[in-house]
């Protein structure tokens, strides 16, 4: 990286922080209330009543996925929100007149959109150490889990912000695509759990991949395997990361 | 060897997605250097122009350089070269004048020690050093504009484009901003302006380059463009009121109200027979001043042989025209 792409993305970067720390009450907060509630309600409250799944306390079992929940949305909502807010008031503009390159400037939003989710992903691990009792199975798979779907997930939102054309297409994708899947996803159930026909229709679900794989590093246990799950992920990070750079190359949504 | 133009374009065209053609062949030079002045009615192909070299549009075909950097083919170089002052506000409305012109140094790849001194330079230099900290959407539309100028300004471009920095901004303020650009012209920044305020390009720049209809109409300097004009327009204020305009030889007199005579004069007669045929019809004058400034004049003559229709006004402007 030379000196004028490493300054660009810093920028970017430091640019993206102090936005996600300025208007700390819409980014941070709100996830851990959410959150914490799913664990008093779904852990505490229900979880007694519904028992062990694969063998592991339920509220144990959610909490990989209500965390990663957590990463995949602030991930992808940071970065959607983000660039979108910059095309809508034409500040966009002062990144596509500069000589700062596609790739710095996607890597810019992205970082900030992992920092986001991250920053989030920590509070509600934090909040779960409140209503249960977990140690990480395996450390640095967790870290590098958690950090490609942070990536996967803030390209998505790139893409969702470049196509974007009002602030509704940007809620549209989260509501009606992400939350489905994630909630199907395996985060409160174990896939091993479901009839053959709807395993199957669930291991189409990419965020299946992302949330076991995670699960995985945390209890050391999931119903999908790393083989499998890693270059799942690894697949989308790459693809999206081509797509993006296209986009922004051939200033789609960006320059007319 | 001389000095590449800053701005050398050739043969550029540019057809929007929905079949409009914007620019039709688009040949122009712009010298390192230079105070350049490029108008056009509404609609003309400016914003286009503008737009491609500033990289926020795509082109279809043609050349671009900028200081003998290719758009094509080395398009960060010449954009490293380059500062924009766009029409509209094109910045974060809810971020600080200082954090704005440090972030922009940063994409230029100013480090963000330098970016904060050059941030603190420029600011101070268009008056909105006190403004540093305010959230940029409660500025005036005049600071907002100066702090558009500044942004551009922090990485320090060898070719600043500013397309319309003066409009809705107060006649004070307006020279001011003037006077700045003007001063980092003389230091060497080479400046293309376009502007609705003619008389501002004619007095400030040194070329000009008139674009109708996605073609460039007129490209020459202020001073040969200004000699092709063969007549003026005086306005009159009676001392007391006429009912009708006076017919005078050699002279086009027009009635503008009980107490205003237009007269438009031929380039190169002298005054005294107009005054001398208005005192014989004891009309008196009370005051004179020219109707409009010369730029405009030709500037409506140019686009009306292409049958644009254009709204001048009786003032300083081309109104909706420019």
């Amino acid at each position: 990286m030379n000196s004028l792409s490493w300054v660009a993305f810093k920028t970017i970067f430091l640019k993206e922080i102090s936005r996600i720390l300025r208007i700390w009450g819409q980014t941070l907060v709100p996830p851990a209330i959410t959150m914490s509630l799913y664990f008093l309600i779904f852990g505490n409250l229900i979880g007694g009543r519904i028992g062990d799944m694969n063998g592991i306390r339920y509220i144990e079992f959610i909490v990989p996925g209500l965390v990663m929940m957590s990463v995949i949305q602030n991930a992808y909502g940071n970065v959607a929100s983000s660039f979108f807010g910059s095309k809508f008031g034409k500040y966009v503009e002062e990144l596509l007149v500069s000589p700062t390159p596609a790739w710095v400037m996607l890597a810019g939003y992205v970082s900030g959109g992992v920092a986001r989710g991250l920053m989030v992903g920590a509070i509600v691990m934090l909040i779960s150490m409140f209503f249960s009792d977990l140690s990480l199975a395996h450390p640095i798979l967790t870290i590098f889990t958690v950090i490609l779907t942070a990536i996967v997930f803030s390209l998505a939102g790139f893409v969702n912000a470049v196509y974007a054309k009002k602030f509704d297409d940007i809620s549209i994708i989260p509501t009606f695509i992400l939350t489905p899947l994630t909630y199907l996803g395996g985060v409160f159930y174990a896939v091993s759990l479901l009839p053959p026909f709807w395993q199957k229709i669930t291991y189409l679900n990419p965020i299946l991949y992302m949330v076991e794989a995670f699960r995985y590093g945390i209890l050391g246990q999931s119903d999908v395997s790393l083989s499998v799950a890693l270059p799942v992920i690894c697949l989308f990070t790459l693809g999206l990361t081509y797509f993006c750079l296209s986009l922004i190359e051939r200033g789609v949504g960006l320059r007319s | 060897m001389s000095e590449a133009p800053a701005l050398a374009i050739r043969g550029l065209k540019k057809t929007y997605s929905n079949g409009v053609s914007a620019l039709k062949g688009v040949d122009l030079t712009v010298k390192a250097g230079d105070f350049f002045a490029l108008l056009g009615p509404n609609g003309a192909g400016k914003s286009t122009l503008i737009g491609i070299v500033s990289s926020l549009v795509n082109f279809s075909e043609g050349d671009v350089d900028v200081f003998g950097l290719s758009l094509r083919n080395q398009r960060a170089e010449a954009k490293q070269q380059l500062g924009l002052v766009p029409q509209e506000f094109n910045f974060n409305q809810f971020e600080k004048p200082f954090d704005i012109c440090v972030n922009s140094a940063g994409y230029y790849g100013v480090s963000r020690e330098l970016a904060k001194v050059r941030a603190e330079k420029y600011l101070t230099e268009l008056q909105l050093w006190d403004k540093r900290d305010a959230v940029s959407r409660t500025l005036s539309g005049g600071m907002k504009r100066r702090l558009m100028i500044a942004r551009a300004m922090v990485h320090e471009p060898r070719l600043l484009i500013l397309d319309e920095p003066t409009a809705g901004v107060d006649i004070e303020i307006r020279r001011s901003l003037w006077k700045f650009v003007q001063q980092i012209n003389a230091q060497g920044t080479t400046v293309i302006l376009t502007t609705h305020y003619l008389e501002e390009a004619e007095s400030l720049c040194r070329n000009i380059a008139i674009i109708d209809k996605g073609q460039i109409v007129e490209n020459t300097s202020m001073r040969a463009l200004l000699d092709k004009l063969d007549k003026e327009a005086f306005i009159l204020d009676l001392a007391a009121p006429v009912s009708e305009a006076p017919i005078i030889y050699g002279f086009n007199v027009q009635r503008l109200d009980s107490q205003t005579l237009e007269v438009e004069i031929p380039k190169g007669s002298e005054l005294n027979g107009l005054f001398g045929a208005l005192s014989a019809a004891g009309i008196g004058v009370r005051s004179l001043r020219n109707k409009s400034n010369r730029l405009e004049e030709l500037f409506v003559r140019l686009v009306d042989q292409g049958k644009v229709p254009v709204a001048a006004d009786n003032n300083k402007t081309v109104g909706a025209a420019i």
